[in-house]
């Protein structure tokens, strides 16, 4: 039985807030939701909460990555939030430095990061 | 059975993704139990969900075995993750960051040696897998 991880919409934001500990079968669901998500609703903005988590390995780690990735080219942005300090540590000793995702340390300053990034990499000029 | 000091051994079947995540669940608490600092229970936790995944993945299943560890007044958790899988025949390339066959990150070997205390791999072509880890309580 696995559970898929809802995905709530608010505007223009995409949020996801992982609570449980993930199958790898729910995080290649996740990954797929959120890309027909992005692209159903034309999100500009994508956040993934994974304050509940504890540990984050490398396929939740590639997952991130690749979430951020494909928002990307779809045109939204992502912010990883609320990562704890063991989880940091430890994937970085991992050798995962999840490079290139955004990331900030609670979900308000996530949101204030995306508003940011949806600002200057949309300027009104042709 | 009350006052029976005797090392315990419990065992996960690792034949699919719940598995791993049963396996990640037993570590947690077998950490706490050892004393492991917050960090240290990461750490262990993490490098169990990479080697479960691997006896998964690459072994076609296998088992974990958990255990609480003692050594000169230390307590830590040893772990052993076995599967009768194809094995590996170039163990210096597969301990090699980012060198993978099953389209992961070929972080999994390297980094939960790494993350662990002691690490030994025993294994070659056609004889299956055993990884041992061991954290130790700082």
């Amino acid at each position: 039985m696995t559970d898929r991880v809802p995905v709530l919409q608010i505007g223009d934001v995409l949020l996801v807030s992982i609570q449980v500990d993930l199958e790898d079968r729910t995080v290649l669901d996740l990954q797929d939701d959120l890309s027909k998500r992005i692209v159903d609703t034309g999100a500009r903005g994508v956040v993934i909460d994974i304050s509940a988590l504890e540990i984050v390995d490398s396929f939740v780690g590639r997952m991130l990555a690749t979430v951020a990735a494909i928002s990307r080219v779809l045109g939204a942005e992502t912010v990883v939030v609320g990562m704890r300090p063991a989880v940091a540590i430890t994937l970085v000793e991992l050798g995962l430095t999840l490079g290139g995702v955004r990331t900030a340390l609670n979900l308000e300053a996530g949101l204030a990061a995306l508003r940011r990034a949806v600002h200057t990499e949309r300027p009104d000029r042709a | 059975m009350p006052g029976d000091t005797a090392r315990r051994t419990e065992s996960i079947e690792l034949d699919g993704s719940a598995g791993v995540v049963k396996a990640r669940q037993l570590v947690r608490s077998l950490a706490q139990e050892a004393g492991l600092s917050l960090v240290d229970q990461t750490k262990l936790v993490t490098a169990a969900s990479e080697l479960a995944r691997n006896t998964v993945v690459y072994g076609g299943g296998g088992r974990m075995e958990a255990e609480a560890a003692w050594s000169n007044g230390r307590s830590g958790v040893r772990l052993l993750f076995a599967d009768e899988g194809p094995g590996i025949p170039d163990v210096e390339l597969a301990l090699t960051d980012g060198w993978t066959t099953g389209g992961g990150m070929g972080l999994g070997l390297s980094g939960a040696r790494r993350l662990a205390d002691e690490f030994d791999l025993d294994t070659g072509e056609g004889r299956g897998t055993r990884v041992t880890i061991v954290k130790w309580a700082r």
